[in-house]
């Protein structure tokens, strides 16, 4: 059997799943000031009629970084930046304690500026006197040349409890968000370390002893060790939990769209033929953008809860959220009470519900029925105005040859699925506005924990061959190894499913998992100087793609 | 925070699938090292810069121009069509007012192309800036248009193209015709009579440094583009007077076309050539994008700068200053040039020679235009080509008069269809295109 756990906002959801299919589903309240309670209380009510033994997997999502990066909860980190030619690293401070310093690599990997050792050592006390414990190392180009950031390191190590080095990270080109990333593993470092050892403890003490994984923003897993050098992988994962919970339900071979509608926002996301689309580089919210690894999502501040005015006699839904609906003890009208005075939900005081209704009503010179449904409608467009939005910013990418350009994938969802506590009175509603097949999922409202169950791990790597400078290198993965002037893509290929077989071990896959390698990039150059051809570049990028583990699907398929 | 002062559109079609020749300069390598720079430094992060997927430029595009010989398919390749649509994509997103300027980072690049096209002269097959230009004219019915070429050769190609337009204002900058391909633009290349004066070529000497090359933007460019006063500006942004061009001569510098880009403030860059792909055009790209945007490019120095090297010498500073001020009389005597040029109603007839060396195909032309004051005049290209075809092309222009309307459809009516394989009309106050 195997456990599935997220702690959302307002609640904690878990499920235990067997090849039957649901055993169990837990909800318990979330404590914000106290998510580890939450986790523990989970646990508790799911385990309380089970045997411990019996539990081969265990996966937790949760928004302990989510929060620490809200709520600017994070220790004083060091950042050491080396930059050379370009923008001034200076724009891309973390706050306190960024330090930019000498040397230069340029876009080839050659060194161009050293290092200076003794800037560092300086660099190094002033941080360790200012009482910094954890500093982030990041060059410009380290990920085609990490030379610099191993010798600053080797420099600091005496001096620190842990150091984040850039190329670490990500095998993307990216200096600022490559800055922002190793700034943010290594603010939530201790946090993360603390609770998630804090949880093993406690399963451990329930007789609960098997490797924990823990779910990052791309919809996969890694285990609990690995999660130690990239705490920030494990930002936004609730989002990502919902939307795995949705792959079962989605047909193959289809885009699929999928709707979380919460109670204050809708999170939207796609799935071609079952598989979740990524970013091209890593989770951007507002201003802030990293190089984590994360799916495609975007929310609009829509959802039952939003608040409802009405401006100029036009109405307006959201983005913010005053409380529940007036049904459930609000003190203003949402969507859930047109929900409840259109008939579509049982729940709730529906005289409470009519009263904030005939309130918009009255200003939209509406009968009480008419304005509900006019608000009910309008949530619908909202939702699938901006679902339309990002269908086109999609279809709209660049691309960088005539190959893409001509061939390029156009996605064109043919179905919706739903989920979310309102999703069920959603589903027809949209279907019959926009004739498209909509299907609010089974077990909506528990699907982010089914998601976070059956997620499997995933994980990237990024190779460069350089025939001219005659070597093979995966720096995200400390790899380098010297190679002829004949060594060809079919050897690049072969190197890059070893690397990534190898991570996704190291990141608690079972090797019956790890079938579903895809190439999402493939570029090869002829490197000419002087008219003569020098050698070739071959940079490929190899990935196991998010998805379910085997053997559960089918079962859920008959809820 | 880094946030971009002027909103700035971007188009970047490095082609990495398309080469002339495996190891031709312009070939799949040549934007790769700029895209890692660009990328690395985050530069589509930065609020205020807008990427723009290329448009796809149809035949219908191409025939606002040039004269395809037998016809546009067997010129171009899918890439041509999406460099020109790449161009035309930054147009739109300029003047539809989405962002104050943009640069298309495209190729294959296009300067070199003439009107009349066979095949491929200069790596160039069809001209991007002037596809661009003429989509511009028709699509938002802008007069007039400046367009300055700071490729390191001469851009030959706009030059023929807008020979004989008094609205657009084409200047080139290059090396000395005389040390570089192709050869051409001299001084006294003013354009065909009824455009005296608004087509300048200012040749410069090889070693010219960032200072002499800064000197004609301010004492020559500038000035001349303050009294034509353009509704666009837009900039052929060659590359390739880097100091450590394989192609060139120059010592031009990232800083310089930085500093060159504040100083013309293009509404449209379109990349032209530039051939040190590792050690100039990563840093001259991103110098460019971050000047359009009006972000500090201070730090945009090639790792091997050394300005004390590159300093040009006295000779060519007074050389620079006399070409100037040659250039600068020109301009003044533009009215009176066109006047002694000819007169009303005749018809003045051009020979010449074209070479297409990347194609290997001689062209021989000849052109006859009537001199008219009101508009740039109507006229007809005779072109024979060998290895090709002999055809015939008969162009009136966008602004043209009544009568030249009148005149184009003349030449085009009496045409002897024995005597050539096609003749093409271009009528692009209809923005017609036909062939008989």
């Amino acid at each position: 059997m195997i456990i599935g756990l997220d702690v959302g906002g307002t609640h904690t959801d878990a499920v235990l799943l067997s090849t039957k299919g649901i055993e169990k589903i837990v909800k318990v309240p979330t404590d914000p000031a106290n998510l580890f309670n939450s986790v523990l209380a989970g646990f508790t009510k799911l385990l309380d009629t089970t045997d411990p033994g019996e539990i081969q997997r265990v996966v937790i999502s949760t928004t302990l970084t989510t929060n620490a990066l809200v709520q600017q909860e994070m220790g004083p980190i060091g950042m050491i930046v080396s930059a050379g030619p370009g923008i001034d690293p200076k724009f891309f401070s973390t706050g306190d304690h960024y330090y930019t310093v000498a040397g230069s690599i340029n876009h080839r990997g050659r060194e161009k500026a050293p290092v200076n050792e003794m800037e560092i050592e300086d660099i190094a006390q002033r941080l360790k006197k200012a009482g910094v414990e954890y500093v982030g190392v990041v060059s410009k180009f380290c990920v085609r040349n990490p030379s610099h950031e191993i010798l600053i390191k080797r420099i600091l190590n005496k001096h620190f409890k842990k150091i984040f080095l850039g190329h670490h990270v990500s095998g993307n080109l990216n200096f600022p968000r490559r800055i922002a990333t190793t700034h943010l593993n290594a603010a939530v470092f201790d946090l993360h370390k603390a609770f998630f050892e804090a949880v093993k403890n406690s399963l451990a003490e329930r007789g609960l002893t098997l490797p924990i994984q823990i779910l990052k923003a791309d919809g996969g897993t890694m285990s609990l060790e690995s999660s130690m050098d990239f705490p920030a992988q494990t930002i936004l994962s609730g989002p990502a939990a919902s939307i795995m919970g949705a792959i079962p339900y989605a047909p193959a071979d289809q885009d699929v769209i999928v709707l979380d509608i919460g109670g204050t926002t809708t999170d939207i996301a796609f799935l071609v033929n079952k598989a979740p689309l990524l970013e091209p580089l890593g989770i951007q919210r507002g201003q802030y953008k990293s190089l984590i690894r994360s799916l495609r999502t975007d929310s609009k501040g829509i959802g039952g809860d939003s608040t409802l005015r009405v401006i100029d006699g036009k109405l307006t839904i959201g983005p913010d959220r005053k409380g529940p609906a007036m049904a459930f003890g609000g003190s203003g009208p949402t969507p859930t009470d047109a929900l409840v005075v259109l008939g579509l939900m049982d729940e709730g005081d529906s005289q409470k519900a009519r009263a904030g209704i005939h309130e918009i009503a009255g200003q939209l010179n509406l009968s009480d029925m008419d304005a509900a449904d006019h608000i009910f409608k309008k949530c619908c467009t909202i939702i699938l105005k901006k679902t339309f939005e990002m269908i086109d910013e999609l279809n709209s990418q660049p691309v960088y040859t005539v190959h893409d350009f001509l061939e390029g994938y156009k996605l064109s969802p043919q179905k919706i699925l739903l989920l979310g506590g309102p999703a069920k009175f959603f589903a027809d509603k949209i279907e019959e506005m926009y004739q498209i097949d909509t299907m609010a999922v089974p077990n909506a409202s528990v699907a982010n924990a089914v998601g976070a169950a059956l997620a499997r791990t995933t994980c990237e790597v990024s190779l460069i061959a350089d025939t001219e400078q005659g070597i093979v290198t995966a720096h995200e993965e400390d790899f380098a190894e010297p190679i002829s002037k004949t060594y060809s893509e079919d050897d690049l290929i072969e190197t890059a499913y070893t690397l990534l077989k190898e991570k996704a071990l190291n990141a608690g896959a079972d090797s019956e998992n790890m079938e579903e390698v895809e190439v999402v990039e493939f570029q090869k150059f002829n490197i000419v100087r002087n008219f003569s051809p020098r050698g070739k570049i071959y940079r490929t990028k190899i990935q196991l793609k998010p998805g379910l583990i085997k053997g559960f699907e089918t079962i859920l398929h008959q809820i | 925070m880094l946030k971009a002062l002027n909103k700035t559109g971007l188009v970047f079609f490095p082609a990495f699938d398309w080469a002339i020749d495996p190891t031709h300069p312009e070939r799949e390598e040549r934007l790769l090292y700029t895209q890692d720079q660009v990328l690395e430094e985050g530069v589509f992060d930065i609020p205020g810069i807008v990427e723009y997927k290329p448009d796809l430029a149809t035949a219908h595009d191409i025939r606002r121009t040039h004269f395809c010989v037998p016809d546009e398919k067997s010129v171009t390749t899918q890439s041509h069509l999406i460099s020109a649509g790449g161009a035309m994509a930054i147009a739109n997103a300029v003047m539809n007012k989405e962002v104050k300027s943009g640069f298309a980072l495209v190729r294959p690049p296009g300067h070199h192309s003439m009107r009349v096209s066979h095949g491929g002269r200069g790596f160039c097959h069809i001209n991007m800036e002037a596809i661009m230009v003429e989509y511009i004219r028709t699509q938002f019915g802008v007069k007039k248009i400046a367009i300055i070429d700071t490729d390191c050769h001469h851009g030959d190609g706009t030059n023929d193209i807008f020979w004989h337009d008094p609205d657009v204002l084409f200047i080139s900058l290059h090396q000395d015709g005389r040390t570089m391909y192709p050869g051409t633009g001299f001084p006294g290349e003013l354009g065909g009579p009824n455009a005296k004066g608004s087509n300048l070529n200012i040749p410069l000497p090889p070693g010219t440094s960032t200072e002499g090359y800064l000197y004609v933007i301010r004492n020559c460019v500038l000035p001349i583009l303050a009294e034509f006063s353009p509704d666009i500006v837009v900039n052929s942004a060659g590359q390739d007077n880097h100091y450590t061009d394989p192609l060139t001569n120059m010592n031009f510098s990232a800083q310089g076309y930085a500093h060159l880009t504040a100083m013309l403030k293009p509404d449209i860059a379109v990349l032209e050539g530039g051939y040190a792909i590792e050690g100039a055009l990563p840093y001259v790209n991103l110098g460019i994008i971050l000047a359009m945007a009006g972000l500090d490019y201070s730090g945009v120095i090639e790792p091997d700068y050394n300005p004390e090297k590159l300093k040009q010498s006295v000779s060519i500073t007074d050389k620079i200053k006399k070409t100037t001020d040659q250039i600068n009389a020109y301009w003044q005597q533009r009215h009176q040039l066109r006047e002694q040029a000819g007169k009303p109603g005749e018809l003045i007839v051009r020979h010449r020679e074209v070479f297409y060396d990347t194609d290997n195909i001689f062209e021989r032309q000849k052109e006859k235009i009537w001199i008219c004051r009101d508009c740039g005049g109507s006229f007809e290209i005779d072109s024979k080509a060998t290895p090709g075809h002999h055809v015939l092309g008969v162009h009136i222009p966008i602004n043209a008069c009544k009568t030249c309307q009148e005149k184009g459809y003349d030449f085009f009516e009496k045409a002897d269809k024995t005597k050539y394989e096609r003749i093409y009309l271009q009528d692009r106050p209809k923005d017609r295109y036909e062939i008989k």
